[in-house]
């Protein structure tokens, strides 16, 4: 019992779920069942971030995917909702190719994330590790601050006239916000319902 | 039992990635509603996502001076809300799809003029 570490078990948990409402997503036909595991899938995705020291990141998880993508995908599937007996079946050929190219690009990527001897973790900086989370300020406030074009984190970085503000995100945050606006905008006008102006015209 | 007692690393948080990314590159290929298409795209993307994280945390590997540090979390924030925005374009197109032919079925989508 006292070689369990509890953040490994607290990892394959999560990653068990993740993973396997992925492939629920895929073998399950049922769309409404699809966007379950999917929510599923995504929350067990947040708390491998959280386990990962991401915490605002996976604080925006929860929130933007989980509560706000997957309720508009679900809006999506109750308003295109088909009829019970209408199956939209995979011909089995499809099926065959689509899963001998996916099982060759996994054997491809699961032995490519575990060649460089880097990326494994032995345990030796495990207590020192465990000491820089106590002490460790979260990650919001730096988060913020690099998305305003000051980078907190890596003050002691790079030379000096480098580091005035080179290193923050203010321009791509600008650009995500105008792009978010646009993107509202746009979904806006290509959902407007256009049936009530043919039949008023139909009316009169 | 070694998974219980050994700690996680980088490359255990990457193949969770991988097996995300493949399961949402499947779903894309072989759902024929176009709405399982976009959760195709959400899970591509979330795979990404995990790698971004995964490569920028402090924790999970023994050389912590080469971890991307803060980055791969901003680049993980910008995908969740670039996600979002496509999320919402993609549903729009396909609502106006469902106004204008009465299906969802991606193979019936040859031609999008309405």
């Amino acid at each position: 019992m006292d070689g369990i570490n509890w953040h490994s078990v607290f990892f394959l948990l999560f990653a068990l779920v993740a993973c396997g409402f992925a492939v629920a997503v895929v073998v399950s036909s049922n769309i409404v069942r699809m966007a379950l595991y999917l929510i599923l899938s995504l929350g067990a995705t947040a708390g491998l971030f959280f386990l990962a020291g991401a915490d605002f990141v996976g604080a925006m998880q929860l929130m933007i995917y989980v509560g706000g993508t997957l309720v508009l995908l679900v809006f999506g599937v109750m308003l295109t909702a088909q009829g019970p007996f209408v199956s939209m079946k995979t011909r089995g050929g499809d099926w065959v190719l689509t899963v001998l190219v996916a099982g060759s690009l996994l054997v491809l990527l699961i032995p490519a994330s575990f060649s460089i001897g880097g990326w494994r973790n032995s345990g030796e900086a495990m207590p020192e590790a465990a000491v820089a989370v106590q002490s460790q300020p979260r990650t919001s406030a730096p988060l913020g601050l690099g998305l305003l074009g000051v980078r907190v984190d890596k003050l002691d970085e790079g030379p000096a006239e480098l580091r005035a503000g080179m290193s923050g995100y203010l321009l791509p945050f600008e650009i995500v916000s105008v792009h978010l606006l646009v993107v509202l905008i746009g979904a806006a006008y290509l959902a407007r319902s256009k049936k009530r102006r043919d039949t008023a015209r139909f009316e009169t | 039992m070694s998974l219980l007692t050994e700690p996680v690393g980088v490359s255990h948080m990457m193949t969770v990635g991988a097996i995300m990314f493949v399961a949402g590159v499947v779903c894309m290929a072989t759902k024929r509603n176009a709405l399982g298409v976009l959760m195709g795209v959400e899970l591509v993307l979330n795979g990404a996502n995990v790698n971004f994280v995964a490569l920028s945390s402090n924790f999970l590997r023994n050389d912590a001076a080469y971890s991307m540090g803060l980055d791969g979390q901003f680049v993980a924030l910008f995908v969740i809300v670039l996600a979002a925005a496509e999320a919402a374009v993609a549903l729009a197109i396909t609502l106006n799809f469902y106004n204008n032919h009465a299906t969802v079925d991606v193979d019936r989508a040859d031609e999008l003029r309405g």
